[in-house]
């Protein structure tokens, strides 16, 4: 069984996030790391593909400047080859033509019995990139998968629902998003991440995958406006001492919810 | 020109349109045109609300046998819009389903979506939507530039639903067409999780737990507290992911978005992805350990104080008040 997993690399969470204010565009021009919730996908993807029991794991991801630390993460756990697209020409890019790019990129390593994507990104978060893919790729999909098995060439999924939890089952080929906590993502391994130096990762231009309408071009939306939000004013801080519940009795009290 | 016609994706719960579809509903009435409703299933049961809030038609793709709705509402949407009745706008609520449909339709017509939105302006040809960034601390408005229908998601209250008091609104059958090599996504079982007490994105008073409780036993405290003032317990991610409790419980960006009257917040330190879901109560009581931590730029009142220590006393002065 072979799998393919889209990882997105994005700027440390820990630092707080910053436009550009010539573009409004989010920066991401520093070092990028793997999105935490794609790790999950990686793990799940080597998971299937080992009580297969033969198959392999490939990642694919887009990212400015070639950047390929995060995509090193992914390879140092266990996946064996990569394709990045790189092209200053997608930078602005929507979510559209990001999954074209994405499709693409499947599409170059000669498709795969599944696709695994996050449900959406830590950065962005527009959430449509994993459906957009399927759509693209005409394959059936189950988004917000929980826990994922395969069982006589079809799917089982556990999809996370408003209310809990649905039983879906689907035939592959066919492409799934994973929420966090599907599975327990492995560390890699010292051997692993010196491995992971020479694996093979194909960088591609968006011309090379047949994606024309790129970057600001193609995108068919245009930030007019960046405003600050209404700030909430703090309200008083105080430090326990052993007596401070009496303070959220009285004010509970004042707002006559008891 | 402008906005003459609005599609909305209505969903369904109990027999009744949900508030997220009669929300959009109200904000399309708002915008003018002709607001239709869409629906993957039979929609018999919510066309008299349907049309109460404004939609003056509901296209029903009829029983999905169990499929997903994504790619088969979408197939049946482009299926009208291909026989010439093209929307201007269409309209999807933040959510599972909403994404899934909105995604597909969005390849199958070569359109953008525009996710995460909190309110939407039309002026003359121009639509713009306005989506809080960076955990709402800013605002960045985006107009559609392409040709239309015009894809957007908003997020849950984002308006207030309203009845207008129409008639029912009149059911159209749209069939799914054949889905050919994307069909074959179908729910087998559906597990719903018991709750007892007020729904999180509805009750007066939530009570959520965080890292900061330092064990999943421990989010007892939680619940206990929350019982105790009729209200419902909920969670950050952290403690989601982890596994303490189900994703159910999950405020924030990609949980439930909750606006109570008094939200406290124990051993949450206010990770943006938490605040985008809880920043919009009226009353902001937040416990913790760490006086550096951003909750408390947002708390009516903070505590810097440890959750183990607080909680219990607070419980049971509560209580000892009957």
């Amino acid at each position: 069984m072979n799998v393919i997993v889209c990882v997105k690399q994005i700027p440390d969470p820990a630092s707080p996030g910053e436009l550009d204010p010539s573009t409004n565009q989010l920066k991401r021009d520093g070092k990028l790391i793997l999105d935490e919730s794609d790790s999950y996908g990686v793990e799940m993807a080597l998971q299937l593909v080992d009580a297969a029991g033969g198959g392999e794991v490939s990642i694919i991801s887009m990212a400015p400047n070639g950047e390929m630390s995060g995509m090193r993460t992914a390879l140092a756990m266990g996946a064996v080859k990569g394709v990045l697209v790189s092209d200053p020409a997608l930078a602005g890019s929507d979510a559209l033509t990001t999954a074209k790019v994405l499709a693409g990129a499947v599409q170059t390593l000669g498709g795969a019995d599944l696709v695994i994507a996050g449900t959406e990104s830590s950065d962005g978060y527009t959430g449509t990139v994993p459906e957009q893919m399927a759509e693209l790729l005409g394959l059936p999909s189950v988004t917000f998968a929980k826990s994922v098995k395969v069982d006589g060439g079809a799917l089982k999924v556990s999809r996370q629902t408003e209310e809990g939890f649905d039983e879906v089952t689907c035939p592959l080929p066919a492409l799934i998003s994973v929420t966090a906590g599907v599975v327990e993502p492995r560390y890699p391994s010292f051997k692993g991440i010196m491995a992971a130096k020479s694996k093979p990762v194909d960088t591609k231009t968006a011309a090379d995958l047949g994606v024309t309408a790129a970057g600001w071009a193609g995108a068919q939306q245009a930030i007019v406006e960046v405003a600050q939000a209404a700030a909430r004013q703090a309200g008083e801080v105080i430090e326990d001492d052993g007596e401070t519940f009496n303070k959220i009795v009285e004010f509970l009290d004042g707002l006559k919810v008891i | 020109m402008g906005i003459n016609n609005i599609w909305v994706f209505a969903q369904q719960a109990n027999g009744a349109p949900t508030t997220g579809t009669l929300e959009l509903l109200a904000k399309a009435r708002a915008l003018g045109g002709n607001v239709s409703a869409w629906f993957g299933g039979d929609a018999s049961a919510i066309a008299g609300a349907l049309g109460e809030h404004g939609a003056a038609k509901v296209f029903a793709t009829g029983d999905l046998a169990g499929a997903l709705p994504g790619v088969a509402v979408a197939s049946a949407m482009k299926a009208v819009i291909d026989g010439g009745e093209s929307p201007d706008l269409v309209m999807f609520p933040q959510n599972y389903e909403g994404r899934d449909v909105m995604s597909r339709l969005s390849v199958k017509l070569d359109r953008t979506v525009i996710t995460n939105n909190t309110d939407i302006t039309v002026s003359g040809d121009t639509v713009t939507v306005t989506t809080p960034i960076f955990g709402g601390n800013t605002l960045v408005n985006t107009s559609f530039t392409g040709s239309a229908p015009y894809l957007a998601a908003f997020r849950p209250k984002s308006f207030v639903a309203e009845a207008a008091g129409g008639a029912a609104a009149e059911v159209v059958a749209a069939p799914v067409p054949d889905l050919g090599s994307t069909a074959g996504a179908v729910v087998t079982a559906v597990h719903v999780e018991e709750t007892t007490g007020p729904k999180l994105d509805e009750a007066d008073v939530v009570v959520a737990g965080g890292r900061g409780l330092g064990e999943s036993d421990k989010f007892e405290l939680i619940e206990s507290l929350a019982k105790t003032l009729k209200g419902a317990p909920g969670a950050s991610r952290a403690i989601v992911d982890a596994g303490w409790v189900p994703y159910s419980y999950q405020v924030g960006q990609t949980g439930k978005v909750v606006k109570p009257k008094v939200y406290i917040a124990a051993g949450i330190s206010g990770a943006t992805q938490h605040m985008v879901g809880m920043k919009g109560s009226k009353n902001i009581i937040a416990i913790n350990k760490d006086k550096e931590a951003p909750i408390f730029g947002v708390a009516d009142l903070g505590i810097i104080g440890d959750v183990h220590k607080v909680l219990p006393k607070l419980i049971e002065a509560l209580k000892a008040r009957g």
